[in-house]
């Protein structure tokens, strides 16, 4: 049971943890701990929650000094108007279609390209991950612009096919699986299989895929998160306000001449609805995507 | 025989993944250093080579240096607030990880990390509101007069600081926390052993020990805050005359010069400094920690 990082002022040797004096000292310390976090959490979170309570304002009380926190008049009035006025659903839908489109590409060509380079030990595979790596290190807003003229060649601008050129693959999902097979999937099952008369194919599978089922599980929630939340390639890709995604929509939408502050906020608080309750469901794959992406050395 | 029947079905397999990688990634990277060293307006078919004289416009152009300058203050401001703060709230979390609301602390510093940028955005740009906004009335309790957050040349640096530093943490806690559960117990109990105390521990034992992810924290933290631009859009552009001081920033300079003055072969010069700034990153961060292997 290691202690660590217990701000307490008496230096609690191994003595007097045990002692009844060091054990209500340590207690109120961990209180004051957890007083702390919690307080800190709650801050985290305010400005979302002073989001959604915006959205239920009235406009009188949205110019209010000084500002409340909880609506004294709550009004359903911002929310009716923006679902009916503002293509939110479409946006939502688009959303949601092309972070599923991204994370499923991301996952399929992780899995086949990791367990290749995992398994098939030669040196053309040895520089193909030499170069993969490389490229992990390049952020995407370096070579976004290129990417934007290859889908202007292919004619796929203002599309969802054009959203996904830019994220069909992930240098790090397929480093990802590669150290996951190396690590958990012994050569001897795959030899056993082979004996067995079992084809390539079959056991990738029936055999490696099911083995990879946490690692994929993980790396398809961060995919997701990462579509989820890419904004300067929808915003360069997509043009017409039917084929924007949440936060490109958004981002266009708070930039008109007319829109009110309760509006703004009732579109906000509707699309973080999906986003938190998606990341609440799916945290612990989340936190082992990201946890992941941090064992790189 | 049945060893090269297994290497081409690896290179068969390989083929379609390898083909779609070439063409998203290793092509238009390509691209990007060609046309850094090319003259190419959208509308004019021709692409004349012109060496390197993209980059050296690029340093006597006062919009890109502003851009340049203002990035790598956001970048390290980022850096400054989230890095101490993250190890301290991953050394108290773990601490506290078998506590009843351990997961509450996950999930409330994790949920701005991956909720939608622009609704974020939006809830702080209400916050720094100079008229309306709940920062000026909390300061105004405290008898600090109202600030003009969002337009103060200063102070809207600061905000977008404060904005980035907020979807960060997260990150970076997360991080931390891997790090601390693979720690070794028993340096922990040795220096108990010994009689330190818990301040001890964190800032002797652990703290070096965790050099490595302080690097890779470090280095991930200001790449993705070199590459800003959403918090940027909505806190301070000057987009479809919405009200607000623009701040410049390297995406930012580098869209308009190819979406608004027609430029690509300049705005690829501008995104080859942005490549050049992130592999240096890279480059110390990794002999930093060669050093620590030879020690």
């Amino acid at each position: 049971m290691t202690e660590l990082a217990a701000p307490s002022a008496a230096a609690p040797g191994a003595a007097s943890a045990t002692t009844p004096g060091g054990r209500r000292k340590r207690r109120l310390v961990n209180f004051g701990i957890d007083l702390f976090l919690v307080v800190f959490g709650l801050l985290m979170i305010l400005p979302l929650i002073l989001l959604v309570a915006n959205a239920f304002k009235t406009p009188q009380e949205l110019l209010a000094w000084p500002p409340t926190i909880i609506p004294t008049n709550p009004t359903l009035q911002n929310i009716t108007t923006v679902l009916a006025e503002t293509p939110l659903s479409t946006w939502i839908f688009n959303s949601f279609a092309f972070a599923s489109l991204s994370a499923l590409s991301i996952s399929l060509t992780s899995a086949i390209a990791g367990y290749l380079l995992a398994k098939f030990p030669s040196r053309t595979m040895t520089v193909l991950f030499a170069i993969i790596l490389a490229t992990a290190i390049v952020p995407f807003e370096v070579y976004m612009i290129p990417l934007y003229f290859q889908a202007q060649q292919l004619g796929l601008l203002n599309s969802l096919p054009g959203l996904l050129l830019g994220y069909l693959v992930m240098s790090f999902g397929i480093f990802l699986v590669r150290q996951n097979v190396i690590h958990t999937i012994p050569d001897e099952l795959l030899e056993a299989a082979r004996i067995d008369g079992a084809g390539e194919l079959w056991i990738f599978w029936r055999v490696v895929l099911p083995l990879l089922r946490g690692a994929l599980g993980a790396l398809f929630v961060l995919a997701f998160f990462q579509a989820w939340t890419a904004f300067a390639w929808p915003l360069i890709v997509t043009s017409t306000t039917d084929r924007y995604v949440i936060e490109t929509g958004l981002a266009l939408f708070q930039t008109g001449f007319t829109v009110d502050l309760g509006r703004l906020s009732a579109a906000s608080a509707i699309v973080l609805v999906p986003s938190v309750t998606l990341f609440v469901l799916l945290r612990r794959n989340f936190v082992e995507g990201v946890a992941s992406t941090g064992l790189k050395e | 025989m049945l060893k090269r029947r297994r290497w081409i079905f690896s290179l068969v397999a390989i083929l379609p993944v390898l083909a779609i990688f070439a063409y998203v990634r290793v092509y238009p990277i390509g691209e990007i250093l060609r046309l850094s060293l090319h003259k190419w307006d959208i509308l004019s078919r021709e692409k004349p080579f012109i060496g390197l004289a993209n980059f050296q416009e690029l340093f006597g152009d006062s919009l890109f240096r502003t851009a340049l300058f203002n990035t790598s203050i956001i970048a390290f401001g980022v850096l400054i607030i989230t890095l101490p703060l993250a190890l301290v709230l991953a050394a108290l979390i773990h601490h506290r990880t078998r506590s009843r609301f351990a997961s509450f602390y996950e999930t409330t510093i994790f949920i701005p990390h991956v909720v939608s940028l622009v609704p974020a955005a939006m809830a702080w740009k209400w916050i720094f509101d100079a008229r309306l906004g709940p920062l000026n009335a909390v300061l105004s309790v405290f008898g600090i007069p109202p600030q003009a957050w969002l337009f103060d040349p200063v102070l809207s640096i600061v905000s977008i600081i404060v904005l980035c530093s907020w979807q960060a943490l997260g990150f970076a806690v997360l991080i931390y926390l891997v790090g601390f559960k693979n720690l070794p117990k028993s340096l922990f109990e040795a220096s108990k052993l010994d009689g330190a105390s818990g301040i001890q521990q964190f800032w002797f034992v652990a703290v070096p020990l965790l050099k490595p992810i302080t690097l890779y924290v470090s280095v991930a933290t200001l790449v993705s805050a070199f590459n800003v631009y959403a918090q940027v859009y909505v806190l301070a552009s000057d987009a479809q005359g919405a009200p607000g001081r623009q701040v410049r920033v390297l995406v930012l300079d580098m869209l308009e010069n190819t979406f608004r003055n027609y430029r690509v072969g300049y705005a690829a010069s501008e995104a080859v400094v942005l490549l050049v700034i992130v592999l240096i990153l890279t480059a110390i961060q990794f002999s930093l920690l060669r050093e620590k292997g030879t020690r």
